[in-house]
């Protein structure tokens, strides 16, 4: 227990070490300002659309850091001083998907407030998003640290990275939209559902790609 | 068995070449050995499958024990500390601030412990493998290239350290290209296996 706590505690610093705890604030406010600027201030479209807008700079904000998730650590060699711990793969993932959904979960939630104001979202609106991204943030860490994970021994992998988990994030991205329509009442089922299963096959599938590192 | 590490028979493949096979050691509580030899011939990859970070292509690899391993990647954050980042390592396996005190004393680091990971020399950065190796507790040391860049001094730490850790039944494994003083030492000739 407190090596898996030491483990947490270390991605946690290193995730907000250098003010990088903003990062995905500025970067969301960044997606919230220019949207309206490229699409015209015509209110109701943007009203329309920039929910959808808000899901699709959550996603990216969750790959934002994915060169630093993984690649560090098998280059320090940590990685390596984990697993002769007999630390098993699997919870080394585990910890690491827990700590960066923490890590860009929580500031993501906080600019989520701001973001939905400049897309001109009324209050009923932002209240559905934020319990979609809520929801979703698990399975938004575990397909971050699995492409980490996956591209971690690739030079220039980070720009694969965010190719392989799309395919796989592309249910989150239909069904969070989806809750945003008045019709689409199950939406939030689903997209609990399709949370949950990329939550659980997270740290096995990642578990076996930082096996693959050390081969 | 009562050895704290034993290879029975392993061969071990890097790419396509075979470095090595049929290659049996063991070593019992207070043993040492050197795996000595040229650059190349798979002393690193030996140490390796002895940390069972590499699977060997055939036969068995037994450990009795925790291990420590030095390799040729400090494993120590560089943005912190050195006593920081020594004591991640202290939380991981468990051990107390006292045991990494020691290990500091012992290897001549209490000064440094204010100081970047990153602002250490080669051979202060080995020192620091080693305190972490010596303040983990595990009886199974792996040592690969521990003393590179070391001067005089801190090779007689070095050999003191070892000669401490057999003393209370430890195990060591030990990788150099060159020789180091360590009393009572078996040598294992890995450019005579090619």
């Amino acid at each position: 227990m407190t090596t898996l706590l030491a483990l947490l505690w270390r991605d946690l610093r290193r995730a907000w070490g250098s003010g990088a705890l903003w990062l995905p604030v500025l970067f969301f406010l960044l997606v919230a300002t220019a949207f309206p600027f490229a699409v015209g201030p015509d209110a109701p479209l943007l009203r329309r659309a920039g929910g959808g807008m808000v899901w699709v700079a959550a996603l990216l904000a969750a790959l934002l850091p994915i060169d630093r998730l993984v690649r560090p650590d098998r280059d320090a060699g940590v990685l390596d001083q984990l697993a002769v711990r007999g630390i098993a793969d699997e919870v080394i993932a585990a910890v690491k998907i827990l700590a960066h959904g923490i890590a860009f979960g929580l500031p993501l939630m906080i600019a989520l407030f701001p973001a939905a104001a400049l897309l001109a979202q009324d209050a009923a609106r932002v209240e559905v998003l934020a319990t979609g991204i809520a929801i979703a943030i698990p399975a938004l860490a575990s397909l971050a640290v699995l492409s980490a994970a996956l591209t971690a021994g690739l030079k220039g992998g980070s720009a694969i990275g965010g190719l392989l988990v799309l395919p796989l994030a592309v249910p989150l991205l239909i069904f969070g939209a989806g809750m945003l329509d008045p019709s689409g009442r199950g939406a939030v089922k689903l997209l609990g559902a399709t949370s949950l299963l990329l939550t659980m096959i997270g740290p096995f599938a990642a578990g076996g790609a930082l096996r693959g590192l050390r081969e | 068995m009562s050895e704290l590490l034993r290879l029975d028979k392993v061969a071990c493949i890097r790419g396509d070449r075979l470095l090595f096979e049929d290659l049996s050691l063991a070593l019992a509580p207070g043993e040492a050995l050197w795996l000595r030899g040229p650059n190349g011939t798979g002393k690193s990859s030996l140490i390796r499958l002895a940390a069972g970070l590499l699977r060997a292509a055939a036969g068995t690899v037994e450990r009795r024990g925790r291990c420590a391993l030095i390799d040729e990647a400090l494993a120590l954050d560089a943005e912190l500390p050195l006593r920081r980042a020594l004591d991640f390592w202290a939380r991981v396996d468990t051990v107390d601030g006292h045991a990494v005190d020691r290990a500091m004393a012992a290897m001549a680091l209490a000064p440094l412990s204010d100081v970047p990971v990153a602002m250490l020399s080669t051979g202060q950065r080995k020192r620091a493998a080693m305190v972490r190796v010596i303040a983990s507790g595990a009886p199974i040391w792996l040592l690969d290239e521990p003393a590179n860049g070391m001067d005089d001094a801190a090779q007689g730490r070095l050999v003191a350290a070892i000669a401490a850790h057999r003393a209370n039944g430890g195990a060591v494994l030990l990788a150099s290209h060159f020789a180091l003083a360590v009393p009572d030492l078996a040598e294992l000739d890995m450019g005579a296996l090619a």
